[in-house]
């Protein structure tokens, strides 16, 4: 568990990087963030990066901020940022319950929101928060910048659509208007495992009925889903158990659940009925 | 027993200094100068013919000192067995070194890699080219035997364990009931990797083996007969160990090689396994088949039992034989009195990990089987699950009770001591097992899936055949005890200690213990099998009061009083009815007793002694674990709300370890029942080689664990009635936990299969259309 040989920059600018990346990141160049997933995956030889791109110093990556209504992620801001409130109202409190479930405190500290969607493994909190609130993110390379909703970003486990030569700088994360129920809900084996399943729900209350209903599912499949017939379930029904249950059983009915030597589709579907209510109630609570 | 002084007090361990204050010294922390590192390239395939081997990518990277296949160690044999010697029958299926023409599981051995530093050489290791022609795979020992090798089959033994008539009892039942249950594989994975350090001193011709831990003087002994030096010319050393459990310290292919290497190209060399091979190569265990059934009469007393159970040893038989496959039909009994018994095994080699001991080795296997058919019986007939263990349970006016196997080559086992029923009674009352029940009937009248379970079990320690010490007191009152002992972290120095400063009379804080170091005394038990503190305790015993009666034989001639009138206290002899008389202070009898000495008479010189102990047979502890557990309906998750073991250990020499010791093992247990698990994919990959993906319990899942030691048993068998502490905290958690979730959700039988993972949970309440 020794990785092989890597070149090693540390760009002090976002202009700088990307003249770096442009040079190496055809040649399997890899940015550094957080390094919580890329080094054991060089330690187990999995990736054999050759260069790393460590853009930890680089100062204007560190922002976190809201502007027009959304919240602005820089490059460099660590899951432990989210221990907090980062926003006024509900989705503060809401984002700081989703990064407990992220990884150990350790890991917590050293990892990204955007490298993690970067990363884009299925069981990324982060991920499935970028879908389900409609979140995009800036990638930066020496031939312009470009915006990228987080749909057409993740593609598939592991896969996004950055290019070689880009640099995710920053993650655009839209807050959903103040009266918004928001819920999250996810199994792992252990504290801090990855998630088997887990499900985001939203909606609002409009005359007694949802409104706007999000159901997304992450851990499931190969990328986090808003699960449209969930979401048909709700809207226009009172909230309650019986809608919640109703909306967790099309959720598991659409799934098209990946299956491992330890999880089954059957689990996994069972797993995704039982979050989605549980993901509906908190929202309701 | 009467109350010791610092015997039986749970006082500070001596070892923690160093290791809490960031000072210990772990295998990786020692190096020599101009030292090598080993690096193993491993066989990526479960089952495969070596067509051909090109190293001369590898050997050309710069930093490459040499790159060995098995063709160029054609002088060293496979790992041999140490404990029982084990049998003809299954040299063959002994590892080698490096693979020879075959590879049988994926880890294996193939190609070593010498290198000036770690990563060189794992880069070289890449750059091998195996050519790999592929066999059958066989995943499971439920599977028919392959071929091992032409004229030899999988099915490496099949063994039978007999006393009674059984076919009688069954004939007769009132009801017989079989059950088909699994244990799954895991294993211990200590926080500290293997490591190994071969080091050669061509100037006094020793080579020395640094990294080793508990059976040192054995594997000292299975290297010299591999490597035909001779013992004066091996030294083994043991450093801090992070953690044993059984599997650490055993003889493995990687210590053969280092040792070989130093020798032949005269550079220490260094091999530290990484996580990701320790989770494929170092021994794993337990798993197991059992197809069990029980013959009971109308009140639920046990008529017979039998077991056909299938072994599955892995790629190859390892340093313990079938040692595990006896060790759990010769205790699946327990501590029930049952009339007529019936065990087979198939032993037999798969294309996985290869296994050997964990911790209650065939224990934990078996009393998950004894304790799955008595609740299964006590289901059957309508019976509260403790009464049909009142009932069964052996009486200590039964004590000794021997079990006399009709084979010839089985031992039989002779439980020295104990009362069963009164521990039961006591921990079912610490536990609150009556009121719990009231409490658990309204919470499943709530909704909730809640549940309590048991597993009462029979451990074994103390196993001889002996082990000596040797302790010197210093001209300055210090004292040293050298053992051939060692120490996996479990307190050996400590407790070594306290029975040393008990019967000298010294301050335990100035006693020195000597473990692991095969230079210093010619013979050692190790620590295995939970018999350190019996065998080697038992030695520190008898010669700390040999050391003290020449102590004394000398301080009554100096100070003119009769020896039966003098103690030593704190190291200073004095009259035991006039304290403020005449003294004198084992330093300066050490003196007095230095050669040449006038005063030393006709006596030996020093102020030292070498004693043995030979316990004449094993010594039997036994316990109760109780579980209460909590499940989630909707994920299959399981929380488990409280844990409780009871164990009679005969003597605790030092309560604290002794309850740090059942914590850790209660908690190791609730991996192997709930989440540990080495799975393979039907090619024999193993999917669980990372912490990842083999799951073990962390803080986060840990209940508090309840303790309860108990000393109503000591042992007839050594002078201090020690039974041991070791394995008991693993042994029964497994099946009081499958009695939990059973209870738990409504279905007394239904589980068969550990560990009890969340989807396997939801597949019993999904097939029950929950």
């Amino acid at each position: 568990m020794k990785p092989s040989a890597f070149r090693y920059h540390r760009p002090g600018s976002i202009a700088e990087a990307v003249d770096v990346l442009a040079d190496v990141g055809p040649d399997q160049g890899r940015v550094l963030a957080g390094g919580q997933s890329l080094v054991p995956s060089m330690a187990f030889r999995l990736a054999a990066p050759s260069t790393l791109v460590d853009i930890n110093r680089i100062e204007e990556l560190g922002h976190l901020s809201v502007q027009d209504g959304s919240l602005v992620i820089g490059a460099c801001v660590r899951h432990a940022a989210f221990h907090r409130s980062v926003v006024d109202g509900v989705p503060g409190p809401f984002l700081t319950r989703v990064a407990r479930h992220i990884g150990h405190y350790p890991i917590r500290q050293r990892g990204t929101f955007c490298g993690s969607l970067a990363q884009a493994d299925p069981a990324s909190e982060w991920c499935l928060v970028a879908v389900a609130l409609g979140a995009s993110v800036t990638a930066a390379s020496k031939r312009g910048t470009r915006r990228i909703e987080a749909t057409d970003l993740i593609v598939g486990a592991m896969t996004t659509t950055l290019a070689e030569d880009e640099l995710l700088t920053e993650a655009c994360l839209p807050l959903p208007a103040p009266e918004t129920r928001l819920g999250f809900a996810e199994f792992s084996r252990r504290a801090g495992d990855f998630a088997l399943a887990m499900v985001l729900a939203s909606y609002r209350v409009v005359d007694g009925r949802i409104a706007g209903a999000c159901v997304a599912v992450g851990g499931a499949e190969d990328r986090p889903r808003r699960i449209a017939a969930a979401e048909m379930a709700l809207d226009g029904n009172p909230p309650g158990a019986e809608t919640f249950a109703a909306a967790g059983g099309a959720a598991a009915e659409a799934l098209d659940p990946m299956e491992d030597a330890q999880t089954s589709v059957a689990y996994r579907r069972d797993l995704v009925r039982t979050l989605t209510s549980r993901a509906l109630e908190r929202a309701a609570a | 027993m009467p109350e010791g002084k610092v015997l039986g007090k749970p006082v500070t361990r001596l070892e923690d200094q160093p290791l809490v204050t960031g000072r210990g010294r772990y295998v990786g922390d020692i190096n020599f100068p101009h030292q090598l590192h080993m690096r193993i390239a491993r066989s990526v395939h479960a089952h495969a013919e070596i067509r051909s081997i090109d190293t001369s990518r590898a050997r050309a990277l710069p930093g490459v000192f040499a790159v060995w296949t098995s063709d160029d160690i054609p002088e060293v044999g496979p790992v041999d067995f140490r404990a029982d010697r084990a049998s003809e029958v299954l040299k063959p299926y002994r590892q080698p070194v490096l693979a020879r023409g075959r590879v049988r599981y994926v880890g294996d051995p193939v190609v070593a890699i010498f290198a000036e530093d770690a990563y060189v050489a794992e880069d070289a290791a890449e750059l091998v080219d195996i050519d790999y022609s592929p066999l059958r795979i066989i995943v499971s020992a439920d599977e028919d035997p392959g071929e091992f090798e032409p004229g030899r089959t999988t099915e490496a033994a099949f063994l039978t364990h007999t006393f009674g008539d059984v076919d009688g009892a069954f004939a007769k039942a009132h009801k017989v009931i079989e059950l088909d249950l699994h244990t799954g594989r895991h294993s211990g994975v200590p926080l500290e990797t293997r490591g190994a350090i071969g080091r050669y001193d061509a100037a006094t011709d020793i080579l020395e083996l640094h990294g080793a831990a508990k059976v040192l003087h054995r594997n000292r002994d299975t290297l010299v007969n591999m490597l035909g030096c001779n013992p004066d010319q091996l030294h083994v050393h043991e450093s801090h160990v992070g953690g044993g459990f059984g599997i650490r310290g055993e003889l493995y292919p990687e210590d053969v090689l280092v040792l070989v290497a130093a020798k032949r190209l005269g550079r220490p060399v260094k091999w530290i396994e990484d996580r990701y091979e320790h989770l494929m190569c170092a021994n794993q265990g337990r798993e197991q088949h059992h197809l069990a059934r029980v013959a009971v009469d109308k009140d639920g007393r046990i008529l017979a039992m039998e077991d056909k159970i299938f072994h599955d040893q892995g790629g190859y038989v390892r340093t313990h034989g079938y040692n595990v496959a006896n060790r759990t039909m010769c205790m699946l009994t327990g501590l029930y009195d049952v009339p007529a018994f019936r065990a087979v095994t198939h032993y037999r080699l798969t294309n996985k990990t290869p296994c050997a001991t964990y911790r209650a080795p065939g224990r934990f296997e078996s009393t998950f089987v004894r304790e799955r058919l008595v609740d299964a019986v006590a289901a059957e007939l309508g019976l509260d699950p403790v009464e049909i263990r009142r009932r069964n349970l052996i009486r200590p006016e039964q004590m000794p009770y021997k079990l006399e196997f009709d084979e010839a080559n089985v031992e039989n086992l002779e439980f020295d001591s104990g009362d069963y029923p009164l521990l039961f009674k006591k921990a079912l009352d610490m536990f609150g097992w009556n009121t719990l029940q009231e409490e658990l009937k309204r919470r499943r009248a709530a909704g909730e899936m809640i549940g309590a379970g048991m597993g009462l079990f029979l451990e074994e320690g103390g196993r001889g055949p002996s082990d000596g010490a040797r302790i010197a007191v210093d001209s300055r009152g210090g004292v040293e005890v050298v053992t051939g002992g060692a120490s996996l972290g479990q307190g050996f120095e400590t407790a070594m200690a306290q029975i040393c400063a008990e019967a000298l009379g010294v301050d335990y804080r100035k006693i020195r213990v000597i473990h692991g170091q095969t230079d210093r005394i010619p013979y050692g038990i190790g620590a295995h099998a939970t018999r350190a503190t019996v065998l080697t305790g038992g030695a520190v015993h008898v010669t700390a009061l040999a050391v003290r009666a020449k102590a004394l034989d000398m301080a009554s001639e100096l100070l003119q009083l009769p020896v039966d009138s003098l103690e030593i206290v704190d190291g200073t002899v004095r009259q035991r009815s006039n304290p403020r008389g005449p003294t004198i202070t084992l330093g300066d009898i050490a003196k007095r007793l230095a050669p040449g000495s006038k005063v030393l008479g006709g006596r030996q010189p020093g102020l030292w002694a070498e004693e043995f102990f030979n316990p004449k047979d094993t010594v039997f502890p036994y316990g109760v674990h109780l579980a209460v557990v909590k499940v989630d309906p909707g994920t299959g998750g399981v929380t488990v709300e409280r844990f409780m073991v009871a164990y009679d250990v005969g003597r605790a020499v030092n309560p604290a370890m002794v309850e740090g010791q059942l914590v850790g093992g209660c908690l190791q247990g609730l991996g192997g029942a709930l989440y540990e698990e080495f799975i393979y994919d039907d090619q024999g990959q193993p999917l669980a080689a990372t912490l990842a993906d083999y799951l073990l319990p962390t803080l986060g899942e840990a209940p508090d664990i309840e303790v309860l030691i108990t000393e109503d048993a000591p042992s007839p068998l050594n002078p201090l009635g020690i039974k041991s502490a070791g394995e008991g905290g693993i042994n029964g958690v497994g099946a009081a936990i499958a009695g939990a979730i059973g209870d738990a959700i409504g279905r007394p039988g239904a589980i068969r299969r550990m560990p009890v993972t969340p989807q396997r949970l939801r597949d019993i309440l999904r097939a029950d259309g929950r």
